[in-house]
């Protein structure tokens, strides 16, 4: 038997240890191979290794696939993959009534029932009632499958994550094709082990089949742009726009960076690509980092830093001095939940007041923001083109959402896109050469050493319009901070106009920033489809915001700011524009539901009555389709 | 590619006016800079000047060179970067005990141990001055100063030990009084490959003034201070005739002509010995004279030359990167 649906959604839970986010990783990516549209989420514990059996120790995996558009990770799954009692306990709360339970019945001991506070067996409770449980000796089973491997017991034990794997692939129809491939190449040199993954694989899959409870379903290929794809996580998507981003402006790329989650992926990830000029520089602490970076940037490469929220706490004053110099500089901050320490391994943005505002003195500095993994590669070369070509640091938003997750991203035609950045490098002057002269942008040279000539100092006292020379004149002062502050304005004209998706105006505008696009998007599609005037207005550009924001918001009754925050950038909205903006606003270090923000977004919208979509507009026409 | 050019100090003089205070020593350490820098053989265009916050930080701006006053003890991390993104410059860092020894300590040590060739000056004057008057890093145990109205109760580092024990592979001390010696030193600094550091006795003559007097002081100075000279003996004294040796571990000061002492006895300097180093880094106190000279010179490849033959190996391993072969690599598919 086999029926079709049009998207599924699975979490796989387990052990820190067990393998979920490399079981995850498989189905998702055997999923796009098949045509799929999907999007992950990752979620582990900030341990590595966390006591085994306990609710702190449970790393999950969850993954929706799709017949169409697919945006998020889904709200509710309808499928949970429990590897012990832990994983159930901590995850079934979220699984949709109704849904598919596949719990490894080998780990339910009574020890393992006491390590994550169940008093007794749930099979036995009736608190799994309301789902289909799928039990399966996932371990006993995996051990018996390669009884005949010259393995011992451990090394059998650990492949039981690719019979789970196994039985997932049966039940929604995925090919092992790409996952064979997948384990011959990474155990390339160790055929043995390949061979037993392969094993527990398909023994997964041909259990899956004998059981009656267990109807294959199928989902069908998306309709999606035609083109190469591949699959790109966010963190992987920064490095690699920064890599071309150098390559664009013929610069050498420079990275200060101190290990920090989930930054520390993007430290890794150029660290590799040597034989492209990357250096990448682990310094002894954030501060060194930036500064390092700071430094090679006066030398005159493209200096980068990455870090996350409790670093850029301490880059700070270092910000203020490339803001000061006048140079370029990246800084990008892959945002997690915070104050302090906070919840290091999840997602959150409320860092955007640190972002905007994060500094000693009238210190504006442009910010950007990605919207999705693969929008990290767009976003880097953005930030690094606006740094290059205004001389004045940017600050790049993404979070440990997009950062981890992946999607599949239509590769770019390098020879028409991404291709050029101008630099203000300068290797000669006629006449006085006065380094902090600028142009009608008021931007200033970038004269660096080993140019004969040219040779000047920057500081961070204040300086001399001009010359650059120490001036503790109070006019210059005041004209200079006014002028830095305009510099920065002017990157206005130099960004896209500002897109809407829906009607140009209506009841509500749903105003959204950085990585939440994937849930916006869809509740306002979801919501514009059930007959709601609704639009959204996603930014990337924060500071300064395109020229028409300004226009677009005149246009509604209702201004609604969706944020993982307490209302940053509402409250930043309705100090720039007076727009009466109401927040949706969640802070539990994880991303939206789509569910929850359609509720809160009719909630909000309720003072106004909503008008139905005119007829003549094909609902989801001007939505913004994936590249 | 090395061409001679040929400077006067005025070439490196900026037209900034100074502003340090009538009298400070780092007037006579600026002067030793700027004609060090006419005898190293090196282009104007390519030296920097980098420094982080205090008296001695206002350098850069006196040179005629590229330079970054940068903020408070973080300019190694800056000479770093710049070093690593171009190893044709030759970077200076300018510190001082506060800015170098306790803000930016963990920087100074990290560039130590890294051994980036940049050069590093460190003004200790024992004091901060301005900030006006606060004790420092090297304040001497018991020194009355306004943050310490009752004597500070802080303990000292000693800079050539903290270096030493950092891993420095060239450390020099000198003072501000003889700048016939200053330059000398910067120039060794220079032409080391590899981090160098030099410990600059400095006068603060605000707050902490005749700080090193014993060791500048004309009727005390030859008694207090040893002149290092590489494969020489270490004699030093008024009469030239006081000398350093070995008692088991323990340096001592003896009488050359007495005892049957000869200059053969003595302790001969070796650069290049990294037990002698330390034991020169600990000389002070108990009669023993103040090593002036290069302490520690002893070459080890380079960290930017290390990365720069990294990345040229990679690239003759993997060829030049090209970024379209990149976005293509690993699993792809193509959807009709």
């Amino acid at each position: 038997m086999s029926n079709e649906r049009t998207s599924v959604v699975i979490r796989f839970s387990g052990d820190s240890g067990d393998g979920m986010q490399l079981t995850g990783t498989q189905f998702s990516n055997t999923s796009a191979v098949m045509g799929n549209d999907i999007a992950t989420f990752p979620d582990f514990p900030a341990e590595i290794r966390a006591p085994q059996g306990t609710i702190a120790g449970v790393s999950g995996f969850q993954v929706h696939i799709g017949a169409t558009e697919i945006n998020t990770p889904g709200d509710e799954p309808d499928v949970l993959v429990a590897m012990n009692p832990a994983a159930l306990k901590a995850n079934l709360h979220a699984i949709k009534k109704g849904g598919t339970v596949i719990i490894n019945i080998d780990a339910f001991t009574p020890l393992n029932f006491k390590k994550c506070g169940y008093a007794e067996d749930p099979r036995t409770t009736g608190e799994l009632d309301s789902y289909q449980m799928i039990e399966a000796k996932i371990t006993n089973q995996t051990l018996e499958a390669l009884s005949s491997f010259d393995l011992d017991n451990k090394a059998k034990g650990r492949c039981k994550n690719f019979y789970a794997l196994g039985m997932t692939y049966f039940m929604f129809g995925r090919e092992l094709e790409p996952t064979i491939k997948w384990v011959q190449t990474k155990f390339g040199k160790k055929p043995i082990l390949a061979e037993a993954n392969i094993a527990a694989l398909k023994a997964g899959r041909n259990f899956a089949e004998t059981l009656e409870a267990v109807v294959s379903t199928y989902i069908p290929p998306a309709k999606i742009k035609p083109g190469k794809y591949r699959q790109i996580n966010g963190n992987v998507a920064t490095a690699w726009g920064f890599i071309q981003a150098a390559q664009a402006s013929g610069l050498k790329l420079f990275l200060g960076s101190y290990p920090i989650t989930p930054a520390s992926d993007i430290l890794h990830e150029l660290s590799k690509h040597k034989n492209f000029g990357v250096k990448t520089f682990q310094a002894e602490d954030e501060i060194a980092a930036i500064c390092s970076s700071i430094g090679a940037s006066f030398g005159g490469a493209l200096g980068i830093t990455t870090s996350s929220g409790p670093g850029i706490a301490l880059k700070g004053e270092a910000m203020g001095l490339a803001m000061m110099y006048e140079l370029p500089l990246v800084v990008i901050n892959v945002q997690r939940g915070g104050p302090s320490t906070g919840l290091p391994t999840k997602t959150e943005q409320s860092d955007l007041n640190q972002a905007l505002f994060g500094r000693n003195g009238e210190c504006p500095m442009i910010v950007v923001a990605a919207s999705r993994p693969s929008d990290c590669f767009e976003m880097a070369f953005e930030a690094s083109r606006l740094t290059l070509e205004h001389m004045t640091p940017v600050v790049l938003l993404t979070d440990g959402y997009i950062a981890n997750g992946a999607e599949p991203w239509l590769i770019p035609d390098l020879k028409d896109n991404f291709n050029k950045i101008n630099t203000k490098l300068i290797e000669e002057v006629d006449g006085d050469f006065l380094a902090y002269e600028r142009d009608e942008k008021l931007v200033r040279p970038w004269a660096i050493p080993g140019v004969a000539g040219l040779e000047h100092r920057v500081g961070g006292i204040e300086k001399d319009d001009g010359t650059g020379n120490v001036s503790y004149d109070p006019e210059n002062h005041q004209k200079m901070v006014k002028i830095r502050a305009e510099k920065v304005a002017k990157v206005a004209e130099n960004i896209p106009l500002q897109n809407i998706e829906g009607d140009k105006s209506g009841d509500t505008l749903v105003v959204s920033w950085g990585g939440t696009y994937g849930s916006t998007h869809t509740a306002v599609d979801e919501l514009r489809k059930e007959g709601h005037s609704v639009s959204l207005m996603h930014l990337k550009y924060i500071n300064p915001m395109p020229s028409n924001v300004k226009d677009i918001l005149k246009n509604f009754n209702n201004i609604v700011v969706a944020e993982l925050n307490m209302g940053q950038l509402k409250d930043f909205m309705n100090a720039k524009f007076e727009c009466n903006a109401v927040g949706i606003n969640q802070v539990k270090g994880l991303p939206f539901k789509v569910s929850e923000l359609k509720k809160r977004i009719i909630e909000l919208s309720n003072n106004k009555s909503f008008k139905p979509v005119p007829e003549s507009l094909e609902v989801g026409s001007q939505l913004e389709g994936r590249q | 590619m090395t061409e001679t050019v040929a400077y006067k100090k005025k070439d490196f003089v900026s037209d900034q006016e100074v502003r340090w205070c009538p009298g400070c020593g780092d007037y006579a350490i600026l002067s030793s800079v700027q004609l060090a820098m006419t005898k190293l053989g090196k282009k104007k265009e390519d030296i920097v000047f980098v420094s982080g916050i205090g008296c001695s930080s206002r350098f850069p701006y006196y040179m005629n060179t590229y330079g970054m006053h940068t903020i408070h003890g973080r300019a190694p991390a800056f000479a770093t970067g710049l070093k690593v993104h171009n190893p044709n410059l030759e970077v200076w860092q300018i510190t001082g005990d506060g800015d170098g020894l306790s803000i930016g300590g963990n920087h100074l040590i990290h560039a130590l141990r890294r051994n980036v060739d940049i050069n590093i000056i460190l003004f200790n004057n024992e004091i901060y001055g301005l900030t006006k008057g606060q004790y420092s890093p090297s304040s001497q145990y018991g020194l009355v100063t306004k943050s310490t109205p009752y004597g500070s109760v802080d303990r000292p580092f000693n800079v050539a030990s903290l270096a030493l024990g950092a891993g420095t592979t060239f450390f020099a001390r000198t003072i501000d009084t003889d700048p016939k010696h200053m330059m000398a030193v910067f120039a060794e600094a220079s032409k080391h490959k590899g981090t160098s550091i030099v410990e600059v006795l400095q006068n603060c003559v605000i707050f902490n003034d005749k700080v090193h007097d014993l060791y500048t002081n004309k009727d005390t100075r030859d008694d207090h201070t040893v002149r290092l000279e590489h494969g020489k003996p270490m004699v030093f004294g008024k009469e030239k005739n006081k000398g350093l040796r070995l008692n088991g571990f323990k340096p001592e000061v003896v009488t050359i002509g007495e005892n049957g002492v000869t200059e053969n006895d003595l302790l001969v300097h070796d650069e290049n010995d990294e037990f002698l180093a330390h034991l020169l880094g600990n000389l002070k106190g108990e009669g023993l004279p103040v090593p002036l000279g290069v302490l520690k010179k002893m070459e080890t490849p380079t960290y930017e030359m290390d990365m720069e033959n990294q990345n040229m190996a990679i690239v003759e391993k993997k060829g030049q990167g090209d970024m379209t072969n990149l976005l293509n690599s690993g699993d792809t598919w193509v959807v009709n």
